[in-house]
């Protein structure tokens, strides 16, 4: 038998959601997520803190090797070992200014306004929202169309610095086989080498960069270089969020690195001189 | 005989509602369509529930199981454990009809908002000429399967139902960066309508969209920051905006370049000397009737749903009277015959 229903209302009046009291139905650990990215980003930072405060231990020199933190890169400030500073110095010392006063604000910029670590810390330390389909920690929402959030659409420019301060990275890492007697190579090359080509992973890898080397295009076969730059930057840019994750280790490590050969906790592994 | 397992399903209408637990009948390789369904023919005769292809490709059987949105027809049942209950309830974001079917007439709004394709000028319909890595951006995102699972799941509506006047939703932003990345589309201000009416603003590329996306699209990698990022280049970036000045590229905001040359100007036809020797060709020349717009409703739009309209779909941008195929004898190409 079949049964004719009357057809719905077109346009029905305008409705109510379905009743249901739970917040969130979900049963996965949806929090662990959120819980670790407040957790890594919290021990970052908190120990980049500390290194750039203490204004020492930033800068090994031996006979074949010079390596310089890229927490301290460029060393502008007048309280910079001599040797460390490539560029200079000319910043006040004051125990309150980093002494890589040039390069520490954008960094940090860059990272804050980069497309993953929003996404990141709206989600954890902003809940909003914490998990997909957890509700917002927070009454109303305007997203990032008013200020404070709309600078983030500047992230292209900081990604412009991004690229200054990499060249800088790979600068150091040049000069970093120069000790006081001439040529040299060591672990800590290797250790600021891998720092320096990730870095550039993740810095090429931006959304930004993505867009300006050809997402910007409508015709891709009118311009077959950026075509294929773009090809090669979307390829990196799936794995941006692991980079993101990757090179706040690497830097951290690289730090630690050349703060233990500075402080003469471990000496340096020399492959040659 | 498969295994009973409990199942919390809500049942009610807009005037309330709530959970009700069952006892079902679970075989091996069934999803939580086939469940719903057995409930239907063993306990709950009027339970509502959408469904057609029982494929994960008409988009219908968007629910929420366990609290995250699904297809209903592509939720194997293997993935919880025995001893789970399994909860499901309507979308969330929209408002229930009754059972699990919720009225998703926002989406359908949304979409007649959104301005159609613009056919180029100069190039008729059949005339088309694209290469494929001009489109292939544009057509990930054709994959969509309108489930709307995105849009439920999006925060900005989904928490906060006020702004749904000002925000469009994840689907339709895919179909702005479609239409904004088609080499042959023609309007030049969709960045601004992003921006101004869609309310790309209120997105903060948090990604839930792609998590639920069953089609895998990458909603927000591949569409939303590319287009946050041509907004920044409408609105944001003085050093475009001076390098646009200084060398005169006026590529973004100007008209879209006219593609290839596959079109060649209008001319008259060359004389026919003879029928055999001469090959037919292309005929530029060939005239094509102006398309007719599609009637609106009184309050200037088209109707929503083919209930109320006699199709299924948003009008041709092409003209109401034109239909594709294009009848062989208004084609601009023709054979050439085999003894030629
Ligand atoms: S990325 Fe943007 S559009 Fe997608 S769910 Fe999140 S806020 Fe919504
Ligand atoms: S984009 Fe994906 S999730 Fe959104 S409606 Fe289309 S298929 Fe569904
Ligand atoms: S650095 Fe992450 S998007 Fe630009
Ligand atoms: S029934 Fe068609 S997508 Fe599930």
């Amino acid at each position: 038998m079949t049964t004719t229903s009357a057809r719905p209302a077109v346009t029905p009046p305008a409705g109510t959601r379905a009743e249901i009291p739970a917040k969130t139905l979900r049963t996965d650990r949806w929090w662990l997520e959120p819980a670790l990215t407040v957790l890594g980003l919290t021990v970052w930072l908190a120990y980049g803190l500390v290194h750039i405060a203490m204004q020492r231990w930033y800068f090994a020199e031996g006979p074949g090797y010079s390596y310089l933190t890229p927490f301290y890169s460029p060393c502008v400030n007048n309280g910079c070992v001599p040797e460390s500073a490539h560029f200079g110095r000319f910043v006040p010392d004051w125990p309150l200014i980093p002494y890589a006063l040039l390069s520490l604000p954008f960094l940090l910029l860059f990272r804050l306004t980069c497309y993953y670590y929003r996404r990141a810390y709206y989600r954890s330390f902003w809940l909003s929202p914490p998990a997909c389909a957890v509700p917002d920690g927070h009454k109303a929402y305007t997203g990032e169309t008013r200020f404070p959030l709309i600078f983030q659409n500047l992230h292209r420019y900081v990604f412009y610095a991004a690229v200054v301060i990499s060249l800088i990275n790979t600068y150091d890492l040049i000069l970093s086989f120069h000790g006081t007697e001439g040529f040299g190579f060591g672990l800590g090359n290797v250790v600021l080498g891998v720092n320096v080509v990730l870095l550039w992973a993740y810095t090429v890898s931006c959304h930004s960069c993505r867009h300006i080397m050809g997402g910007r295009l409508k015709h891709f076969s009118a311009h077959p270089i950026r075509y294929r730059a773009w090809t090669f930057i979307s390829m990196l840019n799936t794995q941006h969020k692991e980079l993101a994750w990757i090179t706040l280790g690497t830097l951290a490590l690289t730090d630690f690195y050349v703060m233990a050969v500075a402080a003469d906790w471990i000496s340096d592994l020399r492959f040659i001189n | 005989m498969g295994a009973l397992r409990r199942f919390k399903v809500w049942r009610g209408d807009k005037a309330g509602g709530q959970l009700e637990d069952f006892k079902v009948e679970v075989n091996e390789g069934e999803v939580v369509l086939d469940i719903l369904h057995r409930l239907q023919a063993t306990q709950t005769p009027d339970l509502a529930v959408r469904w057609n292809c029982k494929a994960g490709k008409c988009g219908s059987c968007s629910m929420e199981v366990n609290g995250m949105p699904r297809l209903g027809c592509m939720t194997r049942m293997s993935t919880f454990a025995e001893d789970e209950t399994v909860t499901v309830t309507p979308l969330r974001t929209f408002p229930v009809i009754r059972d699990l079917v919720t009225d998703v007439s926002f989406n359908y709004e949304k979409a007649r908002d959104m301005p159609a394709f613009a056919p180029p000028s100069g190039v008729a319909p059949g005339e088309y000429r694209m290469q494929q890595v001009d489109v292939e951006r544009s057509q990930e995102f054709r994959k969509c399967i309108e489930c709307f699972l995105c849009q439920t799941t999006c925060h900005v509506v989904r928490d906060h139902d006020e702004n749904k006047k000002a925000f469009a939703g994840p689907r339709y932003f895919i179909r702005a960066a479609e239409l904004d990345m088609h080499p042959l589309d023609a309007k030049t201000d969709r960045k601004d309508f992003a921006h101004e009416q869609q309310g790309l603003g209120y997105c903060n590329i948090t990604k839930c969209c792609t998590e639920v996306c069953p089609e895998h699209i990458k909603i927000t990698d591949n569409a939303i920051i590319p287009m946050k990022e041509r907004v920044v280049d409408n609105r944001y970036d003085p050093l475009v905006w001076l390098g646009r000045k200084i060398f005169r590229r006026d590529q973004l905001p100007a008209q879209a370049p006219a593609p290839h040359p596959v079109v060649a100007p209008r001319q008259p036809p060359p004389p026919r000397v003879g029928t055999h020797h001469i090959p037919l060709g292309v005929i530029w020349h060939k005239p094509q009737p102006d398309g007719l717009e599609a009637e609106v409703g009184p309050d200037g739009k088209m109707p929503l749903t083919e209930v109320t309209f006699d199709r299924a779909g948003a009008a041709s941008p092409f003209g109401d009277n034109v239909t594709f195929p294009l009848p062989p004898d208004s084609l601009n190409y023709q054979h050439p015959k085999s003894d030629d």
